[in-house]
């Protein structure tokens, strides 16, 4: 094959420079080279391939081969802006060429009509500041079937009734039923729910360059060394490599964005893995860093134009965090699943997606799914149910028995947006590039804990139906972790209570986009991915309108 | 050299159709030395020298790990070669808890003592004493998890590492944790995977009479 790989210099006005390489910065990276641009991708973390990938946990996980290292990438949390945030592993992203689309469960399900206009049915939440999108899921609708077809989604359209309209079929058929999606099938239906094939950005068919699911049984948390996991470093960058036009420079840590006396972005400057400093020069800028790191560099590029951080005019860059709440239920069956092989989820239900406040007394909804994404150590350290010895011949006996006949039904749900759930820079700690450090402010919505008790118990009801005679599920606590980083530059119409446009356009910066989990405005049922992918889709065809007709170049 | 990854390949081949089967031609020898790797150090059985335990260290660690995961009829911690596991961690990424493990022991002795006046190792005492001297060791530890830094929290979590990590990071010797889970060290799986999804007739939507419910 020849090789087509470009590199440009930094000093070269490349069209756009392009900050992270998952989900969104994957897409936008293959829409923009293929669409004639020159593009350099900035991402923070290696350029790994799949042979590299292993299930070494302790390589993978303990040590963050794919993810931030809190010892390096610090973070600190806090519950309200009156306390003093402190040192916490409160951050997960991907930090590795794909993002977090190389490690996710790629679970993979459409936004519905209902989280678009979500405000306006339910009225005003006090203590919020919940809005309606600028745009509808008419809008995203073709963009979610080019997500399904380019990346490769397997699933079953129409199994859902709730499922909202879309214009084409699934690419491939869904992944092959687990013993929990039966177990979870058949006791949902008992109840009058409707399971359906689970959703999943993970390949039921080859596809030329990558392998069909083998099962191999380490999916959440680890890399695919068969190129099924519908990663963007499975799909999308090889293609924009591919078009001679894409530079992927890697261990890249953006912490300055540039800014002319115009207010235009004029380029990105970073630390490359020794620590030297370089500026990449570009006609535009789009930041695809994640919901945590976009508007980190927001702030930390603050200057004499853009005092509180640049695009914040709005005052509500890094507010309205929304990490999706979340809760499960364990349960130990009599004979061996065998769940740890395979992917994650074969089976979910959606009955619970728009529940009617006014019968369950609050707002909200999500789905569940049934799974074991335990690795062995975790299992060990995390999925035996309470009071089982932790050392010994009963804690191994219970390994042995159990390790093959758990499994979990996950409960993912809505998060409201709160104004002072948010991320900004840290006072007082710095990341060991002595940079202020993120620090998160987070207090989970009354709503959203009574919504997620309410979804456990649900689930506990699933496992008491379907013959579990143990069975447990965890109290549902306050989040002091996130992982779904959404809504931290949301978009909308009005400058003064939006960051971008819905063309992911920076209302106070020409040249500048936004596209990852900021750009969301509700938080949808808990699996974002698939939404984040979309947008970036619709947001590579507005860019590249834009920039045709001369307008970023002016 | 003929793998037991082999037959699995031959099935991805008639899998895959033509361009996926290009693909799998082409990676499949990484996928495979890596997994051969992981065999080949789930093998390392050879007598291995400490690099940083005393042969004594060693020995109280060993009977200490082996009352976490005893042995009986399934391997345990001595099996797995867990000790060693533990003398390469002290050496490479935990080398900052050998201080941990020095006072650590040192109180395991010291209980030891207590308990069982003459004894001043826990590798002296018998398997039943060494139960109770763990026992002690570990009283009120109920809550044992992932992070922690006293000695029963480390010396558990690294049991539980060389027990069942993958052997790419120099543990579970053989197979013998995962064996224990009754997790099969195969790399690659075909449905049906157990006993629920074996008979599975395949989905179908929901029937009025369900949907009345």
């Amino acid at each position: 094959m020849m090789d087509t790989k470009v590199t440009y210099k930094t000093s070269d006005e490349v069209d756009f420079v392009i900050v992270g390489s998952g989900a969104a910065g994957g897409i936008l990276a293959k829409e923009l080279s293929t669409n004639g641009f020159r593009v350099v991708v900035l991402e923070q973390g290696p350029y790994l391939k799949e042979p590299e990938f292993s299930h070494n946990e302790l390589k993978v996980l303990t040590f963050h081969q794919l993810t931030n290292d809190p010892a390096l990438q610090t973070a600190t949390f806090r519950k309200t802006p009156e306390d003093t945030a402190r040192a916490q592993n409160c951050v997960l992203y991907g930090r590795c060429v794909g993002g977090s689309t190389v490690h996710f469960t790629a679970n993979f399900w459409r936004f519905h009509e209902i989280d678009f206009i979500e405000r306006s049915k339910v009225g005003e939440i006090p203590g919020t500041g919940f809005v309606d999108w600028p745009i509808r899921y008419a809008d995203l609708e073709p963009y979610y079937t080019k997500v399904e077809w380019e990346v490769g989604v397997s699933g079953l359209a129409g199994a859902s009734p709730f499922d909202p309209p879309r214009s084409k079929p699934y690419p491939m058929p869904p992944l092959p039923v687990k013993g929990s999606g039966v177990i979870f099938e058949r006791a949902t239906r008992k109840l009058g729910y409707h399971p359906f094939p689970a959703p999943m950005a993970i390949l039921s068919r080859p596809r030329p360059g990558r392998s069909a699911c083998m099962n191999c049984g380490f999916c959440l948390g680890f890399g695919c060394e068969f190129g099924a996991k519908s990663s963007s470093l499975s799909t999308m960058i090889p293609v924009a490599e591919a078009t001679g036009r894409c530079e992927i420079r890697a261990n890249c840590y953006v912490h300055k964005i540039e800014t002319d006396k115009s207010g235009k972005v004029t380029g990105a400057v970073y630390f490359d893995a020794k620590r030297a400093t370089h500026m990449q020069k570009a006609k535009a800028i789009v930041l695809c860093a994640n919901g945590a790191e976009t508007p980190r560099l927001l702030f930390l590029s603050a200057c004499n134009q853009f005092p509180n951080g640049l695009a914040n005019s709005s005052g509500l860059v890094g507010k309205y965090l929304m990490p999706n709440s979340a809760a499960i239920a364990l349960a130990v069956f009599d004979e061996p699943i065998n769940d740890y092989k395979g992917f994650c989820v074969s089976r979910i239900i959606h009955d619970f997606y728009e529940l009617d406040p006014a019968k369950t007394g609050f707002y909200g909804g999500g789905g569940l799914d049934a799974r074991f994404d335990w690795t062995p150590v975790g299992f060990a350290t995390g999925a035996l149910p309470p009071g089982t010895p932790r050392w010994g011949k009963e804690f191994k006996q219970a390994l042995h028995h159990n390790f093959t006949r758990t499994l979990e039904i996950f409960c993912h749900g809505s998060s409201l947006p709160v104004e002072s759930n948010s991320f900004s820079l840290d006072p007082n700690v710095k990341d060991a590039w002595g940079l202020p450090a993120v620090r998160m402010t987070y207090k989970d919505h009354p709503n959203d804990l009574k919504m997620m008790e309410w979804m456990r118990d649900r689930a506990m009801e699933i496992l008491d139906v379907a013959g579990a005679k143990t069975k447990w599920a965890g109290p549902v606590a306050e989040q002091q972790f996130a992982v779904h980083l959404l809504g931290t530059c949301r978009m909308g119409n009005d400058p003064k209570t939006s960051v971008i446009n819905p063309d992911h356009r920076a209302h106070d910066v020409p040249n500048l986009f936004l596209c990852d989990g900021s750009s969301l405005v509700t938080s949808g049922r808990g699996q974002p991915t698939m939404t984040i992918e979309a947008l970036a889709f619709r947001a590579a065809d507005r860019i590249t309108t834009l920039a045709k007709s001369g307008e970023l170049s002016s | 050299m003929k793998s037991d990854l082999e037959p699995r390949r031959d099935f991805l081949l008639q899998l895959g159709g033509l361009a996926g089967a290009a693909w799998i031609e082409a990676l499949w020898p990484a996928v495979l030395a890596a997994a051969q790797h992981a065999h080949e150090a789930a093998k390392g059985k050879s007598v291995q020298a400490f690099e940083v335990l005393t042969p004594d260290q060693a020995k109280q660690i060993e009977a200490i790990t082996s009352q976490i995961i005893p042995t009986d009829e399934l391997p345990g911690a001595r099996e797995a070669g867990v000790v060693y596991f533990i003398d390469r961690a002290l050496k490479t990424f935990a080398s900052d808890t050998r201080s941990v493990y020095q006072k650590g022991l040192a109180d395991v002795s010291r209980i030891s003592a207590d308990l069982f006046p003459g004894i001043q190792n826990i590798s002296e005492a018998t398997p039943e004493q060494q139960e109770q001297i763990v026992a002690e060791l570990m009283a009120d530890r109920s809550t044992l998890a992932l992070a922690g830094s006293d000695f029963p929290q480390v010396i558990w979590l690294h049991t539980i590492f060389g027990f069942l990590l993958d052997p790419e990071a120099g543990a579970n010797r053989d197979y013998v944790g995962w064996k224990v889970l009754g997790r099969d060290s195969a790399h690659s799986f075909s449905p049906p995977f157990g006993f629920y999804d074996k008979d599975y007739p395949g989905w179908q939507p929901n029937s009025p009479e369900t949907d009345k419910r």
